[in-house]
């Protein structure tokens, strides 16, 4: 029956769709959001038998959940909203209802029990549909999460022969790593002899940051390369001297800027106001 | 007689969770209007024992109160883990001793950096670590 009415059911849900306030004619077109419609109908028509309405375990049903996951993980990249993608299933539950209703005028008993199951299944396929747009969403918290890792340990040649690494957020062991084997790396490239390490963006310094910070200094010294701790704040050094943490052998600045000049200091290079005297 | 105010519990199983309850640690010193110096010990002995629960017991969880005794206002602070437990408690006290390959400094640095301290741990049921720290102790 409802394979008849495919058309109708169609042409219900689409209007049903569009008369929703929600809609986001942004995000979406309406002759997108009528294809992925129309394929889901075509779908779901098609694998619907009289005795697998409910279990959706079976094998007549992958194809429209997959269809169906697919447009709940576009919909989470696009950033639609959790309720926008509900109501697109739910709109459809809507139109089968209303198309049901309409066919069934006589008989009550086999409207309810009809009724009944479109919508455990419409409940099942939304739950479906809910599990894949949460998973796209974590997907592009990941991804994000990948990028902050990528991006917030840049290696800065501040002179010829002096890298700063301006530090950023909580050091643990993965960052360490990768701000290690960042560092190393340019030493090798640029011939540097001199690196600053930048801790003014740590918030807390405690013993396993301090262990990293060791480890980092020491690695770098094996690369015959002096390294400088700088921007350690007042009260971070207070923690250290509490936390009983031993720095002592290793060259530390309040600034960048003064852990700069020590650099120059160190390479015998001499900034210089200019004496402008005029000619004229 | 110290009195609790407000608490909050945490869960911690996850490194992100580790972010969460620092901020939250934050927030809570700050209302209280503890000082920076205060603030960054407070929240230095929290990394420190959020760290060892990480590691050592896979997680646990974390209880922040405030905490008023008398004119002083103070965060307290109770982790507790269902993880081995720490056989020789004197000794995970000292300066050095690790049983992992960490520098040795957290359970007594932490004991250093705020005010009370109070450790329980049984072998094999898990460890509890309480800590105070006043808004200006």
């Amino acid at each position: 029956m409802l394979q008849k009415k495919k058309k109708n059911i169609l042409e219900l849900w689409m209007k049903n769709q569009l008369a929703d306030e929600g809609l986001r004619e942004d995000l979406i077109s309406n002759d997108e959001l009528r294809s992925q419609s129309e394929e889901l109908i075509t779908a779901l028509v098609g694998n619907l038998s009289g005795e697998n309405f409910t279990d959706l375990e079976s094998d007549e049903w992958s194809p429209v959940i997959e269809i169906l996951g697919g447009i709940a993980i576009t919909r989470a990249r696009q950033g639609f909203s959790p309720r926008e993608t509900g109501n697109f299933v739910f709109s459809l539950k809507e139109a089968l209802l209303e198309v049901l209703q309409q066919e069934i005028t006589d008989d009550p008993k086999t409207l309810f029990q009809e009724s009944l199951k479109i919508n455990r299944l419409m409940d099942n396929l939304s739950v479906v549909t809910f599990e894949t747009f949460i998973k796209g969403r974590e997907e592009v918290i990941l991804r994000q999460t990948d990028e902050i890792t990528e991006i917030s340990t840049p290696v800065i040649r501040v002179w010829d022969g002096i890298l700063a690494l301006p530090i950023i957020g909580t050091l643990d062991s993965a960052r360490t790593q990768i701000v290690m084997e960042n560092l190393l790396q340019e030493i090798v490239e640029t011939g540097s002899s001199i690196a600053i390490l930048d801790i003014s963006g740590v918030p807390a310094v405690d013993s396993l940051v301090a262990q990293h910070l060791i480890k980092t200094v020491s690695a770098t010294r094996l690369m015959g390369a002096e390294c400088i701790i700088s921007g350690i704040r007042p009260e971070i050094a207070q923690t250290v001297v509490h936390l009983g943490i031993d720095l002592s052998n290793i060259i530390t600045k309040a600034t960048l800027a003064s852990a700069l000049a020590y650099s120059f200091k160190v390479m015998r290079l001499e900034v210089k106001k200019l004496n402008t005297v005029s000619k004229f | 007689m110290t009195l609790s105010l407000s608490k909050d519990t945490i869960q911690v199983l996850k490194e992100q969770d580790v972010v969460f309850l620092k901020n939250r640690v934050k927030e809570t010193a700050v209302k209280i209007k503890m000082g920076l110096v205060n603030q960054t010990r407070l929240l230095t002995a929290c990394s420190e024992l959020v760290r060892n629960m990480m590691r050592y017991a896979n997680g646990g969880a974390c209880v922040i109160e405030v905490v008023s005794s008398g004119r002083n206002n103070g965060v307290r602070l109770t982790f507790s883990d269902k993880g081995p437990g720490i056989p020789d408690i004197s000794a995970a006290m000292q300066d050095g001793f690790s049983t992992g390959k960490s520098l040795g400094l957290g359970l007594p640095g932490t004991k250093r950096l705020v005010n009370e301290f109070d450790l329980k741990s049984k072998v094999g049921e898990g460890t509890v670590i309480t800590i105070i720290k006043w808004a200006n102790g």
